[in-house]
């Protein structure tokens, strides 16, 4: 949370629940009915805000897809993260590489990502989309989506698991996190 | 299974001995090899025979054996749903001459054609339109002929100054390799350097 009760505190990391989560918690409740009001950092509200309503942009390409899938249903369930699936690139924060990226949808891949809000992440799902992969030397198949769009997290596998895909999520959201700026 | 393949494979190569050249029956499927300009005449009599009723066009695709004086093949492959029995025609052509289209016969051979226009540029005469269905646009040669080269000519890119993707001739920063995956120990063949002194004063 933004919210920081010690002001000489920087660090980063979540509170871990316990005694010191909950006298934090307090702190801020008890300030929150005396004053109405709370003093907290914007960069770190914002931060909190992005990392917590990270909307992906399903772009499913190839059978990472059905992997991506699996990370968004019930058992990893992506939506306790505040991670919602969008049909549209103008309503999303990330967008999920997931599968092989051809010659022939890296022109429309490049336009969907010039359409999406900023600030705008990638992660680069499975070996296709990382480097080529099993078509690395193929006539049709681009050697990885770091040649069309910037790229912030790869997630290796082949396909990686819906697991190893929330581990790069999470990733993502620590990458957030430690950013010091509003823009990027 | 095969002997009413059999039966049809003659029926309908004494019906049209002029335009089915051979026939054969290999692993238990049936192949009609047919002339070239008669490969409409022999799709309908395919489909419309009462003993034959090969109704659905499952496929149309290409083979490449660039030794051939012909190299290409044209393989329509053939299903009887009322008779469950499945079927294969096959005809030969080279880059330049023209096989007559199907997609009179069978409407399903329009996207058929055109992929294997597009894969192997066998040109098909009075095709409604066609055009490349695979490859990227703009794309240039046939990917599937034997003499095109497995990486392609060209590579994309996006261009930070142009502000769109880019094609360039390809820059591999490591050859493709092929693997043998023979056991050092089997497939060895030659004599290992120091193994000549070994062999001459044993």
């Amino acid at each position: 949370m933004g919210v920081d009760s010690k002001p000489g505190s920087q660090s980063l990391a979540p509170v871990p629940s316990g005694t010191d989560q909950d006298a934090l918690l307090k702190a801020v409740t008890d300030e929150i009915q005396d004053r109405g009001f709370v003093v907290a950092q914007l960069d770190k509200v914002v931060n909190w805000a992005r990392t917590g309503s990270l909307w992906p942009l399903t772009f499913g390409l190839a059978c990472c897809a059905v992997e991506m899938m699996h990370a968004y249903m019930a058992r990893y369930d992506l939506d306790r993260f505040g991670i919602v699936p969008r049909p549209s690139p103008r309503q999303s924060d990330v967008i999920i590489v997931a599968g092989t990226l051809t010659n022939k949808m890296a022109p429309a891949f490049r336009r969907v990502y010039d359409q999406m809000a900023e600030p705008r992440y990638v992660i680069s799902m499975g070996s296709c989309a990382n480097g080529g992969g099993y078509y690395h030397y193929s006539y049709s198949v681009v050697r990885g989506c770091d040649r069309v769009v910037p790229v912030d997290i790869y997630v290796p596998g082949c396909p990686p698991t819906a697991e190893a895909l929330l581990y790069g999520i999470l990733q993502l959201q620590k990458k957030i996190r430690r950013t010091g700026t509003l823009f990027r | 299974m095969s002997q009413a393949l059999n039966e049809i494979a003659e029926l309908a190569s004494l019906k049209l001995s002029q335009e089915i050249t051979s026939f054969e029956i290999l692993n238990g499927e049936l192949i009609f090899h047919a002339r070239r300009d008669a490969i409409c005449k022999v799709l309908t009599f395919l489909r419309d025979d009462a003993n034959c009723h090969f109704k659905v066009l499952v496929d149309v695709c290409g083979a490449d054996y660039p030794n051939r004086e012909e190299r290409f093949d044209v393989v329509y492959n053939l299903l009887s749903m009322s008779h469950n029995l499945r079927a294969r025609v096959k005809v030969t052509t080279d880059e330049d001459t023209p096989v007559p289209s199907v997609t009179g016969v069978f409407s399903s051979a329009n996207w058929f054609e055109r992929e294997t226009w597009d894969l192997y540029g066998i040109y098909f005469n009075e095709h409604p339109d066609l055009r490349r269905i695979m490859t990227d646009y703009g794309f240039e040669g046939h990917p599937l002929r034997k003499d095109f080269p497995l990486t392609g000519y060209v590579e994309l890119r996006y261009d930070d100054e142009q502000k769109r993707v880019v094609y360039e001739p390809v820059k591999l920063t490591q050859d493709f390799r092929s693997f043998d995956f023979l056991s050092p120990w089997e497939g060895l063949q030659g004599v290992l350097p120091g193994d000549e002194k070994a062999e001459g004063n044993a």
